[in-house]
Parts: C-alpha cells; structure tokens; sequence
C-alpha cells in the first residue's frame, strides 16, 4: 500500500456527496473519506482486519465518483480496491475463484461453452417455468438474483459470428482493433453488432482479432492480480501484432481496464503504447460527426443518457457520448439528474450486497422517470443488466439500449431498424 | 463509554443509528481539521427532534459530553469530540420545511445540505446567498453554528444576516424558540445572533428559519491580471469606493497562480504578482454599469490583462483559476493547512506581503488566495505531517500572521470558527472581558458544561 496515497486525503469531505453509499446512509464508515481513513488506521497498526473491518470496506461501489471530486487527486475508490487485492494475496482465491478467474475468464471458448446451458435454459422453455412457478425461491439469493439479471440471449455470442475483418463502408479513413468485451459479446451482440457497423460506416476497417481474452477486470473485483496481469500481456501482444491506430471498445469496464495497462505493466513500452490507442466508442464516434452526420436519419424519440462509473468517473468521458447522440436528427436528448451516479450494478456487487445495490438502483430509476424519458441509453454491458431488468419491473415504458444500439437505429432509418433490434431480442 | 448507556442510546434512536465499533469510532475522529483527532465514545444518528432532546436528555442526565455534528467539514476541529463522549451527527433531518414565497423565507432542518437550499429556492426565482466551499456538503445546521461566510460576503453578507428564526434544544433536551418570520423583532435580547456562530456550545439547532432575496437577474464575470500586488490591492479599494459592490472579489497570489498554472493549464502568466476574479450582478443595466466602472479602474491602476466572460460558459472558464485554487494547492504536499485571517479590506496589500515574508522566514510553502473584497484572505500552508520540525515552524508562522493580523484590526479567524484551533489566540483578540462574557453566556445556558466541551475558549 503506497502510505503517501493515504495521507494525501486532507479530509475536507468533498466526496460525500458524490458517494453513493454515504448518501443513501450519511456514514462516515460508508463515505470515501471515512474509507481512506479505515486502511490508514490498519496500516499505522490502529485498527485490525477484523470480519467487520472487511465488511465496512466491501460496502464500497469503486464506483470512483470520488475520486472526480477529489480537490487532492486521492482516488478512494481505487485504494480500497488495490488495499483489498493485497490482502487477498496473503490469504490466497477461494476455490470458486480460482475456477472462474483462472479456468474459465481466461479461455473465451470454455466461458462460451459454460454460458450455452443458459441459452438452452431459455430456449427451452425452463426459464419460464422456474419463473412462473417461483421456482427461484428455491435458489440460494445470490443465483436467484443472477437470474433475475439475466436478459434474452442472443442466438451466438459475436465472437463466432462476426468477420476477422469487416471493411471500411466508403473511403476507408484508418482501420481499428475492436475489442469485444465478455458480457458485450455473450449478451448484448447485437449492440457490439451495431457498434461496428458505425465503425465502418465512418470510414474505418475493423479487425476483430478472434484469441482475444477477456480484459481482465474482473480479476480486480476477486482480488486476484496475477490473474490481471496475465490478461494484460497478453492482450497487449496480440493486439500489437496489428497495425491499428485506435483499439476500440463499446465496453466502458473494458475500456478503463484496458487503458490502465500501461500503469498496470510499469516498464513494459508495448503496454503504455498499447494503452495510449484504446478508446471507447463514443471518444471515437464524437469526433467523426462530418463523415456520420450525413448517414443518420430522424429518431424523434425522447432519450437520456446514464454516465457509467468507468467512463465518466474513470475515464473521464462525459461530452462525448451526448455530443454524438446530438448527431441524430430530432432527438430530444433529456439531461438525466445525477447521471454520473451509479447505478447499484458495480461489477458483481449487485449480487453480493443486494440490499445497498437496491436502495442505489432505486434512485437511478427514480431519476430516470423524472425526465420522462422513452429510452434510457448507456455504454456499460454491468449498466444495461441491472438498468433493463430494474426498469421492466418498475418503469416498462423505458426502454434501455446501449449508445451504439440507438446510432444504428438512426442509421438504418426509423422504424425498420427499431423492428429489427427488437427482432434480435435486445429490447 | 458503558454498554449500558449506549444501550440506552439505542433505545432512542434505534441500533443502527447507535455506533460504538472501533471503526466507526475511528471515522468520526475526526473532521476537516488538519492535525486533530480523538475517538468519540459513541455516534448516534437521531432521525428527528424529539430523538435529539431525548438524547440531550440522557446525556445531562448522565452528565455525558455531546459534540453537535453535520457533515463534518469544520476546519477548526469543533466537531471532533474530544473527551470520548457522544458525536451527535444530524444528517438525517434532511427536509426542506417549508419555501415561504410570500414573506420570503426557508425553513429547514438542520441537516439540510446547504447547495440543496440553494438549489431549492433557485427554482422559484429566489437566492439564499450564504456559499461557504464546502456548500454542496455542508449542513444549515453547521452553517449557522459556525456563522460561514462564502464568496459572496462582500455584498451579501454571511449566514448571521439571513437567520430569522431557530428552534433550539438545549443542553437538558429542552427547546429554546427564538425569532421567527418577522422583519422587525426588539422583543428582549437578540438570541438568534447569539446562538449564530456558537459552535454547537449553546444547543443544537432543530429547525432553521432564513431569509430569502430575489434572485439577481443577471450577472457578469470578469478576470483580471496585475503585475503587482499594490495595483490589485488598490483596484479593490478603488472599487469600492466608486460605489459598486460586487458580488464576488476574489484573489491569487504569485504562489496560488503557479500552483494552478502548473495543475489546470488554464493560460495564467507566471509573471504577474495577482489575479483577480470579479464578478457584478443584479439588474442588466446596473450590471453593465458596474462592469464597465470597473474595466476602466483596472485599466488606470496598470492590470496586464482584462476579459469579461460573453456567456455563461465563459464564465465559467474564467472563474476556473479560482475554483481549483484550493485543488491546485493540496496536491503538492500532503497535509494542507488552510486558514482564516481576515482584515480590514484596505489592509489585503499590506497583510499579503507580510504573510510572504513569514513564509520566507520560516521556510515554508504559503500560498494566499481568499475573498480580497471582504478582507478574508486563505493563506494556506502545504506541508507534511510527518515533517514535525517543519510543522512547528507553521505554527510558529501562523502565531505571526494572526498577531499582525490583530494589529491591522483583523480578526484571527472570518469563517472557520474558533473551536480548538484557534482557541489560544482568542483571549488576545476580545481580551479579558470579551472572555469573560462568553464565559457567563455558556454558563447560562449550560451550566452542566456538556455541550461540546473545551471549545472558543
């Protein structure tokens, strides 16, 4: 633990209210500051690593809306995760994880193997079943709620579908690595679908490079660094092994994992330079309005946009993703209040403290309703799970698409297109 | 603190509002006071006014300490307990009572955040002035407790001049009604301005009554360079007295302006000695006035550079400098200390060298920005809390500054509070009778002395 990171924090509380869990319980134990001040007392040995100890500090998103609050620079949220994974080291994954985070994350074909039993649940009919006959009672409450995220999937995941390399539509203007994202590709294909075809609409060659593995973040929510630095390297070198001048994602989790190799792989120039060319979509997008203003057509539709944490508070993108939906001819883009806060799903953390990612969640739909959206758009696939499942129970009117999923629909014109994503299953 | 008394705490505000883990505890040592700490012995959240007397009940009873508490942002660690009693934080009376249109007040919670009130009353084409730094989390209650001030000063005023009316509970539980709706009020002793600034050693506010103003209908922001100090100190003076008050009049040092050149790279020049951020509003034709008044005194005392923002996103660049000021400052070294001093505003040339110098004598990083059009200037040291001689040689600055301070007829703290920070330069400035006083005062209201003890004096 860097000590100097700690006393950094000057304590003045300007992350309170930008906290999500200070907000919801206006504890100090809760806040970020209160946060910083728990891993400073057990390094100057004043406070032990009690069950309670852990438990304070687990309550925590990283969801990182502190750290833009931060007048210091002091990034809690970061901290207390880095404080976590070195605990975690001295005791070591559980056997769960290790499963997960070593055997299955790491190999895209095994994760898409593990992943079609779900399909067939669905397709089958026993999804209804279980659900209609509360079935899910049955369940411990952690699967119940994983459960319950779960939206329709897509016949393949994008990965086995989509082209090594899909042209450049009109001139071509440079060519780009996408990088496809675990979630995005197994669930919402036909999002990152949507993502290239504005790729190439703009002018770009996309190649998709088929080993690629998954980023690499969720080996931070376990804790688990070798894991992460295994990912790392090797994206690094197989993205490397392509002459691109950008790497994009349509991921928002990815993207600020990916950027964050060349500090995670200190020393080593390929990563840094690696990272330097990632993107997300929208950072891209934003800037190519001359070539994609002409193709989109009319969406008099009412929209709002929802920040996730790992663009606007990690990445620090937050024009962006408006300026490009602005492009779209008649749409009313509604300003989303406390758009930048999180919205309960935080990695897995919805599934493991369920209660506080509900009171959060709460007030993310709450927020959504005051702007009497039709859509609510984002570019997070963590986002798109919890926001589609909590606004068909309590908001059904508000449809949730990715930023990518609207774009297209513009660019294929009206109707037709919002027919043929709803065809897809993705709405 | 005995198990049976937190369990009697309990009892009134309910388990989860009762904290005695040594985590919580650890968390609400302290607040935004820089080098202070010490553990409470307990932390209750009340949930209403009744749950606040009956807690000030018990702990009179049990001759407990309590220590009032909203967000914790003092700077003068009057919201640290430090003789392990009981933290009473207030947060959770959160509801903006009321939004009077017709005689133009709010009533609040104490818990209220003060940018929530602002945003409030806003809506309804109304300005609650009062804007501390800390406002998005600060509370009413804290606010009043500590008389904040903002940027907004010079020509507003602070929150003693919008408290109209407070409910109080005092130190036995019992409630103290003083002001109200009215204009005009000389029944009996002016309580409310003595409960204003009484760092939460008098009572604890349960209900606030404030004054509301129309909202101005327009605005204007101008930034200015000066190439020496004299020219800016003068151009504030010059202002004033031309008779045009702006709302804000803010200042950066030499050291200030480095400090956010090299963090925001906003465009400052590293030559000049000040910068100054001005801002006019009210009606459109006096606000145009009043901006063209104060181009053409800039432009006679010598300033290098003048802009007056077009828009609203202008002026919003432009007010960039000042607003990372603080953020510029802290991320140099890891502890910052951020003072009060204040003086007469034509003594700001005079008080800004002086407190270079000191740095200079001791060695020390300061840099100095504040609200120049009231006197209340921020000199703020950057040092580390692990470097104790560097440290003592702080302090030893600071004893200068705010004897100096003293001098030009100042005061030792504008906005901050006494609470324990200052405490030992208070019987310099209000002398023995001014002690006295105060003395008599908190003994009338709180004779068993368990209201945030060992506070002001």
């Amino acid at each position: 633990m860097n000590y100097l990171n700690l006393i950094n924090c000057m304590r003045c509380g300007m992350c309170l209210p930008h906290c999500p869990t200070y907000k919801e319980t206006f504890l100090e134990t809760a806040s970020p500051r209160g946060r910083v001040a728990l891993v400073r007392k057990f390094e100057e040995g004043e406070l032990a690593d009690s069950e309670r100890f852990a438990e304070y500090l687990s309550l925590c998103l990283d969801c990182q809306a502190c750290a833009s609050a931060c007048p210091c620079g002091v990034n809690a949220g970061e901290l207390v995760a880095e404080f976590r994974c070195e605990r975690k080291e001295e005791k070591g994954l559980s056997t769960l994880e290790e499963i997960i985070l070593h055997r299955l994350l790491p190999h895209p074909d095994r994760l898409e193997a593990a992943v079609a039993p779900l399909r067939l649940y669905q397709k089958s009919g026993l999804q209804r079943a279980v659900r209609t006959l509360g079935l899910l009672k049955l369940f411990p409450e952690a699967l119940g709620r994983m459960e319950g995220l779960l939206p329709k999937l897509p016949a393949a995941p994008l990965r086995r579908t989509l082209e090594e390399v899909t042209p450049a539509r009109g001139e071509e203007r440079g060519t780009v690595g996408f990088f496809l994202g675990c979630v995005m590709s197994l669930v919402f294909s036909g999002a990152s679908l949507a993502t290239v075809q504005l790729l190439s609409a703009a002018g770009y060659r996309v190649i998709t490079p088929k080993e690629q593995k998954c980023c690499g973040a969720p080996n931070v929510l376990g804790h688990d660094k070798s894991g992460l630095l295994e990912a790392a390297r090797f994206n690094t070198g197989l993205f490397s092994g392509y002459d691109l001048d950008f790497v994009v994602t349509d991921c928002g989790g990815c993207g600020a994992e990916l950027k964050k190799y060349g500090h995670h792989l200190e020393g080593e120039p390929m990563a840094a330079s690696f990272s330097a060319k990632v993107r997300d979509i929208s950072e891209l997008l934003a800037g190519e309005g001359e070539v994609l203003r002409p193709q989109l057509t009319p969406l008099p539709l009412k929209v709002t946009y929802h920040d996730p944490c790992h663009i606007a508070h990690c990445q620090g993108i937050r024009s962006q993703p408006r300026a490009l939906l602005k492009m779209i001819p008649g749409l009313d883009l509604r300003e989303l209040p406390e758009s930048d806060a999180c919205c309960g799903s935080a990695g897995t953390y919805n599934v493991e403290k369920p209660q506080m990612s509900d009171r959060v969640l709460a007030r993310k739909v709450a927020n959504v309703q005051a702007t009497g959206a039709d859509y609510l758009v984002t570019g997070n696939p963590g986002c798109l799970l919890q926001l589609k499942k909590a606004l068909a129970e309590r908001a059904p009117g508000v449809k949730v698409l990715h930023v990518t999923e609207l774009l297209a629909m513009s660019l294929a014109g009206g109707d037709a297109a919002e027919k043929a994503v709803a065809q897809r299953g993705l709405m | 603190m005995e198990t049976s008394f937190i369990k009697a705490l309990a009892e009134i505000v309910g388990a989860p509002q009762t904290l005695s883990d040594p985590e919580s505890l650890a968390c609400y040592g302290y607040d935004s006071t820089p080098e202070l700490q010490a553990r409470p012995g307990a932390v209750v959240l009340p949930g209403s006014a009744e749950e606040i007397a009956r807690v000030l009940a018990l702990c009179h009873g049990a001759g407990v300490r309590v220590t009032p508490r909203g967000s914790g942002t003092n700077l003068s660690g009057g919201s640290i307990s430090f003789d392990a009693g009981v933290v009473l934080q207030t947060s959770r009376l959160n509801r903006i009572l009321e939004i009077d249109e017709e005689n133009l007040t709010a009533t609040v919670e104490p818990g209220v955040i003060t940018s929530a009130l602002h945003r409030g009353v806003e809506a309804r084409g109304l300005f609650y002035p009062p804007d501390p730094g800390s406002m998005n989390i600060s509370t009413m209650g804290g606010n009043v407790a500590e008389n904040s001030g903002g940027l907004r000063g010079l020509k507003y005023g602070v929150t003693d001049d919008y408290v109209m009316g407070l409910q109080t509970l005092l130190a036995d539980g019992t409630l103290l009604k003083t002001g109200g709706k009215v204009v005009k009020d000389v029944a009996g002793y002016n309580l409310n301005h003595l409960l204003v600034s009484s760092e939460g050693t008098l009572g604890v506010f349960s209900e606030i009554t404030v004054k509301l103003i129309p909202r101005p209908k327009s605005k204007k922001t101008m930034l200015v360079h000066f190439p020496k100090l004299e020219q800016a100190a003068l151009t504030v003076s010059r202002i004033i007295a031309a008779r045009i008050i702006p709302a804000t009049l803010e200042f950066l040092d030499r050291v200030t302006i480095k400090c956010v050149e090299d963090y925001a790279r906003v465009g400052l020049p590293l030559d000049v000695d000040a910068v100054l951020l001005i801002e006019v509003d009210g009606h459109p034709a006096q606000v145009e006035e009043d901006a063209a008044g104060i181009r053409e005194i800039c432009e006679k005392q010598g300033c290098s550079f003048f802009q007056t923002a077009a828009d609203a996103e202008e002026a919003l660049r432009l007010a960039t400098a000042r607003r990372v000021a603080l953020s510029a400052l802290a991320r140099l070294r890891p502890t910052t200390i951020l003072e009060d001093a204040t003086v007469p505003r034509s003594c700001i040339a005079p008080m800004v060298q002086l407190i270079q110098e000191t740095a200079k004598k001791y060695d020390l990083l300061i840099g100095t920005f504040g609200h120049a059009g009231d006197g209340n200037l921020h000199p703020t040291c950057l040092t580390d809390e692990r470097d104790h001689d560097e440290i003592a040689r702080a302090h030893l600055a600071f004893g200068e500054i705010f004897e100096a301070t003293i001098a030009m007829g100042g005061t030792i703290t504008g906005e901050h509070g006494v609470g324990v920070a200052k405490k030992k330069y208070l019987p310099r400035l209000v002398g023995g009778s001014g002690i006295k006083v105060m003395r008599a005062i908190k003994n009338a209201f709180d004779p068993a002395a368990i209201l945030n003890p060992g506070k002001i004096f």
